[in-house]
């Protein structure tokens, strides 16, 4: 059996009465990307945000590596695993260096301040995000891509083997959307890294993917290779939308195309369903 | 950020230590008994029992200890709020911590005739407890939890209750006004070295304890979520960030009365200078505290003299054109 990075054993989430996710157990393997995709308010940030241990779970647990999360000190999760929240807001006139330095807290003790070996991993995240030349800007005068690095070039100080992303392209137009997840996908071909990750383009998941994990009613409708798992039987029922499966014509990945209305300069439509 | 290096925090660091120091001796020398410098130092190598030298050792220097005291502690106080709620209008008084300290010692002093210093300092803790955790409470009900405009909204609510309350309490009872009105105009004028003395130890462990919390000040700044990610206790944390604003704003009430707008303006102003680590803000902004709560005492000696102005009012004076400047920035960059 495949080294799981993460383990959910009957996981049961609610805000107050309304129960979110229920008893779900879920694996996700160690050095593959793994997104979770499902409707507007499935549960798939909050699944992600109690991984992190930003939500108490109502029952169940979350296993780190084969230890439960609630028995680690909090500075130890640090360690190990690194979140990105969804739209995280730097304090104003922060610079990007300032920002990137806080990645080491977890590290820092009383006795052991800042070392040389901070030092480096700092440099290190600041130059695989390509954002070196940017370390003297204020995080809030950048624009949305280099932001989006910057807090990414954060996570990374983390120097953590599992790194965990709540909708990481949001408010990015699609050049910055592709350069934020080739720089993900990067990090987890050369460093190994298990990625996981909630994505709202179902394409770009199938893409970038090596395990898509779909949430629907609470728990999880299907998990698998997005090539496996995602055909319009499951984009139906977890979307609520009719679509029809092709290939992506570069990757060979699964591509969704909704049928919906729109202009049709085709002769014939094509029928959904031909 | 005026100072970019550590160096030039440093030198500034010094060069507000010393400004603090220089207006302390300000406070000491100048109002309206004339004294001099000379005066001063010979006040305190051998004092001859004469009216300045009184003056200067009985009035002048607790007067000039309590303002730099209490200036120190409510501007630390307004960089810790401001921090934790993420809003820039934060500070003991538009929050209602000082309304609330004010309206205890008022009761504690005038219902149960309280003399003792550290009854009515305590008395003066538990009135802000009681007002912070208000409107802590106040501001994370409902579904989204703390959000800014919700916690300035409680907070605005809680000054206006515990300030009505007083004024509700005082309207009944003439003889507690007179006794109270120039302590709740806020004052450090007429104050016995003793207050300043029974409040200090907390005060102190205030400034210790937001020096320990600086570093961690600064990964909450970069909001709750991200914090937790790191391993940083937030919980903890804020009770901590609470405890140490009712030391500061609780314990300066008990000196001085509700004193406005320092907390307000300084951390703004500091930031300006030194930017945004917590390690450096926060002593920086005391120092800043210490020297405008001087400033405006030694000047609210001299607009109605041979009349004193209260020096709450004074600092409003300065405050109010600040705090719009502030509301107007903080609105348009939404």
């Amino acid at each position: 059996m495949m080294a799981q990075a993460i383990e959910t054993k009957e996981l049961t989430l609610s805000y107050g009465e309304s129960i979110i996710i229920e008893e779900m157990d879920l694996r996700i393997p160690k050095g593959k990307i793994t997104v979770f995709i499902g409707g507007n308010g499935c549960g798939k940030s909050t699944l992600l945000r109690s991984i992190a241990r930003l939500l108490k779970p109502k029952t169940g647990s979350i296993y780190l590596e084969g230890t439960a999360i609630a028995n680690m000190s909090t500075k130890d999760v640090a360690k190990q695993m690194a979140i990105l929240p969804q739209s995280p807001v730097a304090p104003e006139g922060l610079t990007v260096l300032q920002l990137v330095k806080q990645g080491r807290y977890p590290y820092q003790t009383w006795l052991k301040q800042w070392t040389k070996e901070d030092e480096k991993i700092v440099n290190d995240a600041l130059k695989a995000t390509g954002i070196e030349e940017l370390k003297d800007r204020a995080v809030d005068s950048l624009s949305g891509g280099q932001r989006q690095r910057a807090w990414i070039a954060m996570t990374l100080a983390q120097d953590t083997d599992i790194i965990l992303l709540d909708e990481p392209t949001t408010y990015l137009d699609m050049a910055h959307q592709i350069e934020i997840l080739d720089l993900l996908f990067e990090l987890n071909e050369k460093e190994n890294r298990t990625i996981v990750m909630v994505l709202h383009d179902l394409n770009l998941a199938c893409r970038y993917a090596h395990n898509i994990v779909a949430i629907k009613n609470k728990e999880i409708f299907a998990q698998g290779k997005p090539e496996d798992v995602i055909n319009s039987r499951l984009v139906e029922k977890v979307f609520e939308m009719e679509c029809e499966i092709t290939t992506d014509p570069l990757f060979g990945t699964p591509m969704c195309i909704p049928c919906g209305k729109g202009r049709c300069i085709l002769k014939q439509r094509v029928s959904a369903h031909a | 950020m005026l100072l970019k290096t550590n160096r030039w925090k440093i030198i500034g660091l010094i060069f507000a230590s010393l400004l603090l120091l220089l207006l302390m001796c300000g406070s000491i020398i100048y109002g309206y008994t004339d004294t001099t410098w000379k005066m001063a130092w010979d006040a305190f190598q051998f004092n001859n029992g004469s009216n300045e030298h009184l003056v200067i050792t009985t009035v002048r220097l607790p007067r000039a200890l309590i303002a730099a005291a209490v200036g120190f502690s409510v501007a630390i106080a307004g960089v810790l709020m401001q921090t934790l709620t993420k809003n820039p209008l934060a500070s003991p008084d538009i929050f209602g911590v000082n309304a609330g300290a004010g309206f205890a010692v008022v009761i504690g002093i005038t219902m149960f005739s309280m003399g003792n210093l550290q009854a009515i300092t305590w008395v003066a803790f538990l009135g802000a407890s009681i007002a912070a955790i208000g409107v802590y409470a106040l501001g994370t009900a409902g579904r989204e939890g703390l959000t800014p405009i919700k916690l300035t909204l409680a907070g605005a609510a809680m000054a206006a209750m515990f300030s009505s309350f007083t004024q509700g309490f005082l309207v009944t009872d003439e003889a507690a006004l007179e006794q109270v009105l120039f302590w709740l105009a806020g004052s450090v004028q007429g104050r016995k070295l003793e207050i300043l003395l029974s409040v200090l130890p907390y005060l102190i462990v205030g400034w210790l304890g937001a020096m320990v919390i600086s570093p961690k000040m600064n990964v909450l700044s970069m909001g709750e979520d991200v914090a937790k990610g790191l391993g940083l206790r937030t919980g903890l944390l804020k009770v901590c960030i609470a405890i140490v604003v009712i030391l500061l704003a609780g314990g300066s009430v008990a000196i001085a009365g509700p004193i406005g707008f320092i907390g307000i303006v300084i951390p703004h102003v500091a930031r300006a200078i030194v930017g945004i680590d917590h390690r450096w803000l926060i002593p920086f902004s005391g120092l800043l505290g210490g020297c405008l709560l001087l400033i405006a005492d030694i000047l609210a000696r001299y607009i109605i003299m041979p009349q004193e102005v209260p020096v709450g009012v004074m600092t409003a004076i300065i405050g109010t054109p600040f705090f719009i400047y502030i509301a107007r920035k903080g609105f348009n960059a939404k």
